[in-house]
């Protein structure tokens, strides 16, 4: 079983530098809560064949939060995967900075490395940069980067206020959704439940 | 009698981003009406129940609704639901992340704390969707899924009908409920309608074909062209429509 590790922002000391030898694996999941402002550096190297990583992250910076997360994901042999899977909310005069690069040396083949950052904007005055870059010097790769920024659904929403729930329910519901798909890395179903109840109590306290 | 009116639209026109589709409807709808709306596409079928609904993106530029002595266009999507409208979706909207159990437990609550009533009890809330789920044929597992993801075309329809069955609605509006559906979910769908109907309420069921209404019988038939009620009648007006077209009224 590989250790997976859960660090909040602004109070947990999380690792700069990351180094994955032969089969070694990481999973860790990165959260800033509201009213959490810093950068977060991340540059993890992918060293040894057949190592894994596996990073998540979910943001919520609804008022006037200053957040840069940048991840360097270095596959230097071939053989390995990466994932990463980050989730933000933003809102109010918030800005937030996502710069993901995925570097995959020459000799690297049969590399397998993903990004995704999603955003969900709630204000006009929120600001949201998200740069994905790739640099593949191997040839027999799979890799995939995928960045959006969007609004709450319209038609999700009408759909259930039509049912009778009020417009901050249905935001809340809409916001929880998004950030499921990033918690369910969570393995253990207890850790996982407390999580989710902390960051549902977090995205009430922003409504 | 006047207090029989459940609905009363007077004058309406309405459409979306600018363009008017509506172009001055007036109805009554009494207590144990059943209404059919049929009409070929464009006609404002549509329009006529996302204005009913509450839809944001549409826009009332004249004319007054009035639901059971309120006047609905002053009401939100989720006023009107509590007050007892439910539209039942032509394309039900996918919501992942939700399962149909908090979907419904948020709905009903909403709808019990807006009567003053307590939020109800987690046993007592699962008994009820237990029933109403056997009472659309779903599956137990139903609760767990998300809402209306991965679900085929019938059983999209029949959530929307569950749904209708948990809320247990005063005016309940159709909207193109019949499309994408095979005979046999057809049945379970308009079985589903049937038995909710009582006398002290009343369904506006629109449709482009007749096959529901062989289902579902109207009291009153209305055709819908260019953004107007064309023509009223009686169950006899959609054998009319089939045999003649729309264009040979």
């Amino acid at each position: 079983m590989t250790d997976f590790r859960i660090y909040f922002a602004g109070r947990d000391q999380i690792p700069r530098d990351i180094v994955l030898g032969r089969d070694e694996r990481l999973e860790m999941l990165i959260i800033a809560l509201p009213g959490v402002s810093c950068s977060i550096p991340l540059h993890i190297v992918l060293e040894g064949e057949g190592a894994r990583a596996n990073v998540g992250g979910v943001y919520l910076c609804p008022s006037d939060e200053r957040l840069d997360i940048s991840v360097t994901m270095e596959h230097k042999v071939g053989g390995c995967v990466s994932n990463q899977d980050f989730k933000g909310i933003v809102g109010g005069t918030a800005q937030v900075g996502f710069y993901g690069r995925i570097v995959v040396a020459h000799d690297a083949q049969k590399t397998e490395a993903y990004q995704a950052d999603h955003n969900l904007l709630l204000t006009d005055t929120a600001k949201v940069t998200t740069r994905p870059q790739l640099e593949i010097y191997a040839d027999d790769v799979k890799c995939s980067h995928g960045a959006t920024v969007g609004k709450l659904d319209e038609d999700a929403q009408f759909y259930m206020r039509s049912r009778g729930i009020p417009e901050a329910e249905a935001r809340f519901l809409q916001m929880v959704s998004f950030l499921a798909p990033v918690l369910a890395m969570v393995p253990d179903e207890t850790r996982r439940a407390e999580l989710s109840e902390q960051l549902e109590m977090a995205v009430r306290s922003v409504l | 009698m006047a207090n029989d009116i459940i609905l009363k639209i007077s004058g309406l026109h309405a459409g979306i981003e600018g363009k008017e589709i509506l172009r001055g409807i007036d109805l009554e709808i009494r207590k144990g009406e059943i209404h059919a709306f049929m009409g070929p596409n464009g006609a404002g079928k549509s329009t006529l129940s996302s204005v009913l609904a509450g839809k944001p993106q549409y826009t009332v530029t004249s004319g007054s609704i009035e639901y059971m002595g309120q006047d609905l266009l002053a009401m939100s999507p989720e006023e009107r639901s509590v007050a007892g409208i439910f539209m039942s979706f032509q394309y039900p909207v996918e919501i992942p992340g939700v399962t149909i159990t908090n979907f419904m437990k948020s709905a009903v609550n909403a709808h019990r704390r807006a009567k003053g009533q307590e939020e109800l009890k987690a046993g007592d809330f699962l008994k009820l969707m237990k029933e109403k789920m056997a009472f659309v044929q779903m599956k137990s597992e139903f609760s767990k899924r998300e809402v209306n993801v991965g679900f085929s075309g019938g059983e999209k329809k029949r959530n929307e009908i569950f749904q209708m069955a948990m809320l247990d609605p005063v005016l309940s509006i159709l909207d193109e409920t019949d499309s994408g559906l095979d005979v046999d979910a057809l049945r379970i769908v308009a079985n589903g309608v049937n038995a909710l109907h009582t006398p002290e309420k009343a369904s506006i069921i629109i449709t482009h074909y007749q096959r529901l209404l062989e289902y579902i019988v109207p009291d009153i038939v209305h055709v819908l062209k260019d953004g107007r009620i064309v023509r009223t009648g009686g169950r006899e007006l959609v054998n009319l429509i089939e045999e003649n077209g729309y264009d040979g009224l």
